[in-house]
């Protein structure tokens, strides 16, 4: 029994990376770049809902809906301020150490508005936990709306995609920008809105994570980040399916590891399978291979 | 981006750039006129220095993104604090006690770069990155828990707890899991730093000058050209990768022995510290080694100096960062600031 618990924990902790891979997965395939303040973003929305839902006493899904406002907001000032002038850049580096700096920048801001104490978060989720065989398995709440709600997010996000001509546009941009503006595409407001998305999705995925593991501080976004993007790229960067099938499986070999292996080593168990897939298919599980012209 | 004029006398002037600011520093510390918050930044600085002096060779010259120096400067760190402890009563000279756990730090670094750059220069661009970050992770994880410790019988290895370790009642600890390693001799200095700071420099001009690395240079500007003239890919990748994690270790072994505990924290040895180590190297130019060292001084010293804002001072580095990185390379910052260039020299020749 402990066994299928620790499985249901891991596809609700992999469901979370799997909602932040996306930001990540959307912004790599359109904007070629690596959005290091991502899981800033994260915190930043965590903090939003905190305040607003354990110390305001909003109703939850309002406080929900506030940070991802705020977060989709954010997410669009630091693209139109920070990202948009590099897009030209010569080096690719010089817009992931913008990113860095970005990151920087949201932790130490948070740093001083909110205090370096951790805060414990109160879940959002009032739902009682389901108890199944006989008492045997309690699943939380928190858990069940996690997976839930991930796979609402993925089923809508590929019809908006495949649907929607804003998301054609999308897919356009990221096949090829020049062509797609030729086409009459807007390539800047497509960008942004990726960005938008991206962040208030991270909204989601943050006060998410922190109803599970309720300890809140200005760096509680920066680890489940790096791990989300290892997702990403483990399921294939730039693929929205891909980022789901990243996410859960990474999740589950966390929690598996924890359990069976050694809990001081689930990190290093992460990224060691994430090196071993990565060799045998170097573009990730449901990556477009990358052809090589002369 | 990568076009650098590689002309003798330019190596000089990096040279010579480091012994001044050496002889600069020893004459403030002789005169008594560098605060003791300073004085301690002075190893740090050459640590950093080194180590972006080695990560520029990775990212400038091999052209490969590397975000796991920092374990590479773990592992040279842990190696060498092990036998600098172990040895403390054998050897009790410490400089020779410090050469040979330079050389020590610096082979193993060297190894593990050297293992992992077989499997990762499969892989390219930011699969690479992430890879590089990955290996770093598990370095410093491991590290973590990782318990060494010797009794009469012999030596002990656990990788889960200090009680696994069985020690008897006379057994000494060297590596205590995340306590790390205790009691490291206090073996380098600002000196050695700068002397460590000029060797690298030395060996990375040399190398970049000669035919291994015009080899490597051909490898970054265009692999399939490179292969088809016959130059062995994947020797000179494995080459230029070892030789850069060996200087990221041999700043870890500066990096010890400056310090009386050692721990694998993510502060000093986790992805953060690659990040840092990576932001001195491209503010500081790709491909150019004095402006590494530049940089890593500056972005190094510059929190301390803005210490007067107190809270403030770390949200103003993130905004200096990103102002820098605008100003260096937004396509449309650099056509304004051609555009102001030329009109000083239109006023210069007028005047």
């Amino acid at each position: 029994m402990s066994f299928v618990l620790y499985l249901i924990n891991g596809i609700s902790l992999g469901s979370v990376y799997a909602i932040i891979a996306l930001g990540y997965t959307m912004v790599y395939g359109i904007a070629k770049m690596l959005n290091f303040a991502h899981g800033d973003v994260i915190m930043i929305g965590s903090y939003v809902s905190f305040i607003t839902f354990s110390q305001m006493g909003v109703n939850p899904i309002v406080s929900v809906v506030m940070s991802m406002v705020v977060c989709t907001l954010l997410g669009v000032v630091i693209e139109r301020v920070a990202y948009k002038p590099l897009r030209k850049a010569t080096s690719p580096l010089a817009v992931l150490i913008t990113a860095i700096g970005v990151s920087y920048f949201l932790q130490n801001a948070a740093l001083l508005i909110f205090g370096a104490n951790p805060v414990s978060f109160t879940s959002v989720v009032t739902l009682s936990p389901l108890k199944l065989a006989g008492g045997d398995l309690v699943i939380s709440g928190t858990t069940i709306v996690t997976i839930v709600l991930c796979l609402i997010i993925m089923g809508c996000l590929m019809i908006f995609i495949k649907k929607t001509k804003a998301g054609q546009a999308m897919l356009a941009v990221s096949e090829d920008k020049d062509a797609a503006q030729l086409m009459g595409i807007n390539v800047n407001a497509t960008i942004a809105l990726t960005f938008a998305i991206g962040s208030g999705l991270a909204a989601i995925a943050g006060v998410l994570l922190c109803s599970a593991y309720p300890t809140l501080t200005p760096y509680t976004g920066s680890m489940p980040g790096i791990k989300a993007f290892t997702a990403a790229v483990f399921g294939g960067i730039g693929s929205i399916p891909g980022a789901l099938i990243g996410g859960i499986l990474l999740g589950v070999i966390e929690i598996l590891g924890r359990a069976y292996i050694s809990s001081q080593l689930s990190d290093a168990i992460v990224f060691a399978v994430l090196i071993v897939v990565l060799l045998v298919k170097p573009s990730g599980i449901l990556g477009k291979p990358m052809r090589e012209k002369v | 981006m990568f076009k650098k004029n590689l002309k003798k006398n330019n190596v000089f002037v990096t040279y010579a750039i480091v012994v001044v600011a050496y002889i600069v520093v020893e004459a403030l510390l002789l005169t008594g006129n560098m605060s003791s918050l300073m004085q301690g930044l002075l190893v740090p600085l050459c640590t950093y220095s080194l180590c972006a002096v080695g990560l520029n060779l990775c990212v400038g010259y091999l052209g490969e993104l590397s975000l796991g120096h920092a374990g590479f400067m773990c592992i040279g760190a842990f190696s060498s604090a092990f036998f600098s402890v172990v040895m403390q009563d054998a050897i009790t000279n410490s400089i020779v006690r410090f050469i040979i756990a330079l050389i020590i730090g610096t082979a193993f670094a060297a190894l593990f770069g050297f293992l992992i750059a077989i499997p990762v220069l499969r892989l390219n661009g930011d699969y690479l990155a992430i890879v590089t970050l990955a290996f770093g992770e598990i370095i410093k994880n491991v590290v973590n828990v990782l318990y060494i410790g010797y009794d009469s019988t012999g030596w002990h290895i656990s990788i889960s707890s200090q009680q696994a370790l069985g020690l008897a009642e006379d057994g000494t600890m060297v590596i205590n899991g995340a306590q790390g390693i205790t009691g490291t001799p206090h073996d380098s200095s600002f000196t050695i730093g700068v002397i460590l700071i000029i060797i690298a420099l030395i060996i990375v001009h040399n190398l970049t000058n000669s035919r291994t690395g015009r080899a490597v240079m051909s490898i970054r500007d265009n692999q399939i050209a490179a292969e088809s003239v016959g130059i062995n890919v994947k020797k000179y990748k494995l080459l230029a990768f070892t030789i850069s994690a060996a200087i990221a270790g041999s700043a870890g072994v500066l990096y010890a022995h400056n310090l009386s505990t050692l721990t694998a924290l993510p502060k000093n040895f986790g992805y953060n510290m690659s990040i840092m180590i990576l932001v001195f190297v491209v503010l500081g130019g790709i491909g150019n080694f004095r402006g590494s060292v530049i940089a890593a001084c500056i972005l190094t010293l510059l929190p301390e100096l803005l210490r007067g804002l107190s809270d403030y001072r770390m949200l103003i580095y993130a905004i200096v960062l990103i102002a820098m990185m605008l100003f260096n390379w937004a396509p449309a910052a650099i056509v304004w600031r051609q555009k102001l260039k030329a009109k000083f020299k239109k006023t210069g020749e007028e005047a």
